[in-house]
């Protein structure tokens, strides 16, 4: 069985609709690149997955989202529950200020009730370390997370999602404030946590999005206009206008 | 710079420069107004708590007792009741009730204090000495805070009357400090899979906490200077005393009963004294507090 299923999906802010009818599968151990021209409702789809975009005043939608068997918007279902289950990157770095390096890290494992330091110390490592960012703050754990630079927070901030190891990651344009180096990592990251979990990745890359990616999404104006295969996207876009996006001629 | 701008230039610098020496010249007054007490009764006047015309025997240990008791007691109150009107006005009503509710609060600031005053003697007194005293001493009875006769006015009911006084000041800021946590940080908490409650601690709370310090630094500034209402509260006997319940008196409230009917230029001095006392103390809490709060800033 897909590990998302999203069926008919529309939200809407306020008056104005940022997504119209929405429907697409994915796979356990999949990457899924959503990809689209600015403002065409990549982030709001984004946080339909983890019941975030109802935090926004005006924020509401229709239709159902399937995470792992469960429409997370059945009535009676708690969002806190659905949300300790996915993991999320935001676009920009959003680091707690007060917090260290290590408490930003470990934020999610004390959320979900583990207080043993050790437990702690070793998964906030191994987070780092998979974020690319252990060797640069091994030694100043202690430090606050805003003290470093814009891109080694983004990369806290991932490591902030994975410490508690969830079946789902969702990144919105996670590499878009990252050196060439950093992003390489990521993306090998990336293709690591496809042996255990499924990624839902925004990018304004299209090499990105055909490098790591097993599914895209192309997004217009709030419609989900083709999802397939990403050889397929990339070599035969079945729109026209998918076609003229990817080879940039879009207008 | 043309004239019209050199014109307005040294007029603004007059301005500042006057108010500034408008304080040094405050201060001065009062320095050499209460020399005269100073001079007579040296530091001893500081840790002294007798207060007697007749025999000119001035102290102002007493009132620096009560003006420090009331104000704790104050912030003690207040800090919890602010925090959780801010929270909940901020981050959990709807803007419909948070609206008028939070106009409400504020007009809690714009009452004269001599109508708080009115009220807590009125109100607050007889509901402390009925309710709230016999409740105290009987399951609290043990501290030596809670023991003595059950007035209504007194310290405890000084406190809490300052504590209403101040929320308005602590909720506003607060209030103000946790409307500038940016919604991503809120966002990232909820991503996390936080509760309403541990959003509001981890995104909110935690990283206001000096904006928090700073309102309460405020609200305290203002606890510590009140006057009129604390003087129609405080029973006004100058005592140092462990119980609540008694009667006392604060630097500001010796001023306001005594000031005018000062009739001896020692007894005089010395009240100037306690006014010098006071802007003392509040220059030392709120350096204090400033310096907490740097120090956090610089840990943030
Ligand atoms: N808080 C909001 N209130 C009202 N409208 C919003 C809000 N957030 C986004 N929108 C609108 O919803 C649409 C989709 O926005 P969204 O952020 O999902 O775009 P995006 O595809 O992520 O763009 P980008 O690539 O620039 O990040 C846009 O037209 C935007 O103006
Ligand atoms: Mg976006």
């Amino acid at each position: 069985m897909e590990l998302i299923a999203v069926k008919n999906l529309s939200a809407w802010f306020g008056e104005f609709q940022a997504l119209k009818n929405i429907s697409l599968v994915a796979e356990r151990h999949e990457v899924v690149a959503l990809i689209g021209p600015s403002g065409c409702g990549k982030s709001t789809f984004v946080r339909c997955l983890n019941r975030l975009h109802e935090e926004v005043p005006g924020g509401h939608l229709q239709g159902e989202v399937w995470l792992d068997g469960q429409n997370i918007y059945a009535p009676g279902v708690d969002p806190v529950n659905v949300r300790r289950g996915v993991g999320m990157v935001f676009q920009k770095p959003n680091p707690f200020p007060g917090m260290s390096i290590f408490e930003n890290v470990s934020v999610g494992l004390r959320l979900a009730g583990i207080s043993k330091r050790a437990v702690l110390a070793e998964k906030v490592e191994q987070a780092l370390r998979q974020a690319v960012l252990w060797d640069e703050v091994k030694d100043v754990l202690k430090r606050p997370g805003t003290s470093l630079s814009g891109g080694q927070q983004q990369r806290l901030c991932i490591a902030r999602a994975l410490a508690v190891e969830p079946p789902v990651i969702l990144m919105d344009e996670p590499t878009s404030a990252l050196d060439p180096i950093s992003t390489a990592k990521i993306e090998e990251l990336i293709q690591e946590l496809k042996e255990r979990v499924t990624v839902v990745i925004v990018t304004h890359n299209m090499q990105q999005a055909a490098r790591i990616s097993d599914r895209t999404a192309f997004f217009l104006l709030g419609e989900l206009v083709e999802y397939g295969k990403t050889d397929q996207v990339f070599t035969q876009p079945q729109d026209e206008r998918t076609e003229r996006y990817i080879t940039g001629r879009f207008g | 710079m043309r004239s019209s701008d050199k014109l307005f230039y040294y007029l603004l610098k007059t301005l500042a420069w006057g108010v500034v020496g408008l304080l040094a010249a405050m201060v001065l007054v009062v320095l050499w107004m209460s020399w005269e007490a100073l001079g007579h009764f040296g530091l001893r006047f500081f840790v002294d708590a007798s207060w007697d015309s007749w025999r000119e025997e001035f102290g102002a240990l007493a009132f620096i007792y009560g003006t420090l008791v009331t104000s704790f007691i104050a912030v003690l109150l207040a800090v919890p009741v602010s925090l959780a009107v801010a929270l909940y006005l901020n981050e959990l009503a709807p803007p419909w009730i948070a609206r008028p509710l939070g106009f409400f609060v504020e007009m809690l600031a714009a009452i004269p204090s001599i109508v708080y005053g009115l009220w807590g003697l009125f109100v607050l007194a007889p509901f402390l000495r009925d309710h709230v005293q016999p409740l105290l001493a009987t399951y609290l009875g043990f501290l030596p805070f809670f023991q003595g006769p059950q007035m209504g006015v007194g310290l405890l009911g000084a406190g809490v009357i300052l504590a209403i006084m101040i929320i308005p000041t602590i909720a506003s800021i607060s209030r103000e400090v946790f409307k500038s946590v940016p919604e991503s940080l809120r966002e990232a908490a909820l991503g996390l899979g936080a509760t309403r409650w541990e959003m509001l601690r981890i995104a909110v709370l935690r990283v206001a906490l000096s904006g928090v310090m700073g309102a309460v630094v405020l609200g305290l500034g203002r606890a510590l200077g009140e006057t009129m209402a604390v003087t129609m509260l405080i029973g006004n006997r100058p005592q140092i005393v462990w119980s609540l319940f008694e009667s006392g008196q604060t630097m500001a409230s010796i001023l306001a009963n005594q000031y005018a009917e000062a009739d001896s230029s020692l007894h005089l001095s010395a009240l100037t004294a306690v006014g010098l006392a006071l802007f003392v103390v509040s220059l030392v809490i709120n350096s204090l507090a400033r310096w907490i709060i740097w120090r956090m800033q610089r840990v943030v």
